[in-house]
């Protein structure tokens, strides 16, 4: 598989904790430009398969490519797969830009130096490059003004904007957001989401885990409805919310509303 | 957050007391006892002695401070790998760690500082291996064992304090270090590192003025630091108050300066609400 124009390809994904089969063969495909929501009750595993895209959840079973080009794996001997070449996965995790639920700033660096960090030290990127492109990043999630300032004492709307700000600043192929307003007070969404839905506007490739049913149906043109870890329904937003085919889905938006 | 909270949150130099609120009331009373046991110390005590004795004192703080600085970097450099293994390195390593800073903390450090010294120390001579060694005008001196024991005694405290500081790096950092390909060692430099230290620095402050005043006991070895000046000054005069009080002074001087360069550290990176 090495169709360029493919941003994600996953196939047949298996996920297993233990006993617990949280992924039981999910395959996806996101093309270059695709906004794909993924969403699903908790405990579907509509996280661990965000999380197994860069590996930070390792696969049980089943292949990723990024950008054509598949994840070499091998077996853990423990019955699971683990990266053949870190390096490999090193390098295809500066082509995915992950926003995290709970910002995961690092909390000793001011914004600005967040923002510059993995250009810096991980690209090989000049400082003042990497300032520069920083600058303009803070300015469009408007934190320009908070730039010297300690995640700590930001809110969390302006932390989770500055996070997104970080992962932009690697220029990342495909954004990954997991759940990404999931910790943030009910006022503060509401910033956050606007800066994604610009993002989305823009046709950046990203793949969006999230509650927020009425922002994923606004700004992505794929749904997909996870259900014990498999896809039990997917497709444009208006069909999903506006004719959902499968009883679970019916319940899952019906509970929602 | 508005700015005004923010500032609010954040250690200002007006938190500390200005000129003016000295002038009060129980401030001034304890003011002028203060100076008072001044004036009677330096008036009632004798201190004729000290013009003799200033260039070995000068000389013995020099040795102290030296004692103090050199074994708690070298103790610290071991430290660091000491907390890490602990928590991330294969079970035989971590047993390792686990049994050296149990015994190093189990046991007194003047029994460390004289089964080196009086241990190895005496053994070495024996091989003539040893006695043609480059090491060995060294090893006939006392001050090596004196750093080998306080450094040591230093990296089993400290290998616990950072073991501590490692594990309480929050996970999610680690993980959107992991997540935008930076390398373990990469990661262990830019992120888990100085974030440990950021967080074990207070504690490391104390641990520190502790290492201070474990110094003396090099003394016990003939190494002459300023504990050691200070006892020659009190055998050659027979004066016990006057020299004890000089050492007090020096170490609680000493102490102050340690204190104020670890704040100066820590404030460099302002934490909320600590």
């Amino acid at each position: 598989m090495t169709d360029a124009a493919q941003a994600i390809a996953v196939t047949d994904l298996h996920k297993r904790f233990g006993p617990l089969e949280v992924l039981k063969g999910v395959s996806l495909t996101a093309r270059q430009g695709d906004v794909i929501a993924i969403i699903g009750g908790s405990g579907s595993g509509k996280s661990t398969l965000l999380r197994c895209i860069n590996m930070l959840e390792l696969p049980s079973a089943g292949r990723v490519s990024v950008h054509g080009e598949e994840i070499r794996m091998k077996s853990d001997g423990r019955g699971g797969l683990m990266p053949a070449d870190r390096k490999q996965v090193q390098r295809i995790r500066t082509q995915l830009g992950m926003v995290f639920q709970s910002f995961n700033l690092w909390q000793h660096m001011t914004i600005l130096q967040n923002v510059i960090e993995v250009p810096v030290h991980v690209l090989g990127k000049s400082k003042a490059e990497a300032i520069e492109t920083a600058e303009t990043l803070l300015r469009r999630v408007g934190l320009y003004e908070k730039r010297d300032a300690y995640p700590a004492f930001l809110s969390g709307g302006q932390q989770q904007r500055a996070a997104i700000a970080r992962a932009l600043a690697i220029q990342p192929l495909v954004m990954l957001f997991d759940e990404p307003t999931s910790a943030l007070d009910p006022e503060l969404v509401g910033e956050v989401l606007s800066v994604i839905g610009d993002l989305a506007r823009e046709k950046r490739t990203m793949i969006l885990v999230t509650h927020e049913m009425k922002f994923a149906r606004d700004v992505a043109n794929h749904i997909v409805f996870l259900h014990n870890g498999v896809i039990e329904e997917q497709g444009p937003p208006e069909a999903i919310f506006g004719a959902p085919r499968s009883e679970r889905l019916k319940k899952f938006i019906s509970s929602i509303h | 957050m508005t700015d005004e909270t923010t500032h609010a949150l954040a250690f200002t130099p007006e938190d500390l007391p200005n000129g003016k609120s000295f002038l009060k009331p129980h401030r001034i009373a304890l003011i002028l006892v203060a100076v008072a046991v001044i004036v009677a110390v330096a008036v009632l005590m004798r201190w004729d002695w000290l013009p003799r004795y200033l260039p070995r004192l000068g000389w013995g703080i020099l040795v102290s401070m030296v004692m103090l600085f050199s074994t708690s970097i070298l103790g610290f450099l071991i430290a660091v790998p000491l907390g890490l293994i602990q928590i991330t390195g294969p079970w035989y390593l971590k047993g390792l760690a686990r049994i050296f800073c149990t015994i190093i903390r189990g046991t007194p450090l003047l029994l460390q500082l004289w089964l080196l010294y009086y241990g190895l120390g005496s053994l070495f001579p024996q091989f003539p291996a040893i006695r043609q060694s480059f090491l060995w005008p060294y090893l006939r001196e006392a001050w090596p064992y004196g750093v080998a024991a306080l450094t040591i005694s230093f990296a089993a405290y400290e290998g616990e304090v950072m073991r501590g500081a490692f594990a309480g790096v929050p996970a999610g950092e680690l993980e959107a270090a992991r997540a935008y390909g930076m390398s373990r060692w990469t990661m262990f430099r830019r992120i888990w590192l100085p974030r440990a230290i950021h967080r074990a620095l207070p504690t490391l402050n104390g641990e520190t003025v502790l290492q201070l005043k474990s110094t003396p006991l090099v003394a016990t070895i003939t190494v002459v630091d300023v504990y050691a000046v200070i006892s020659k000054v009190r055998q050659e005069t027979f004066l016990t108050y006057e020299p004890l009080l000089l050492l007090a002074l020096i170490y609680m001087c000493l102490t102050g300066i340690l204190v104020i360069a670890f704040r100066y550290f820590e404030n460099r990176i302002p934490t909320r609400g600590a």
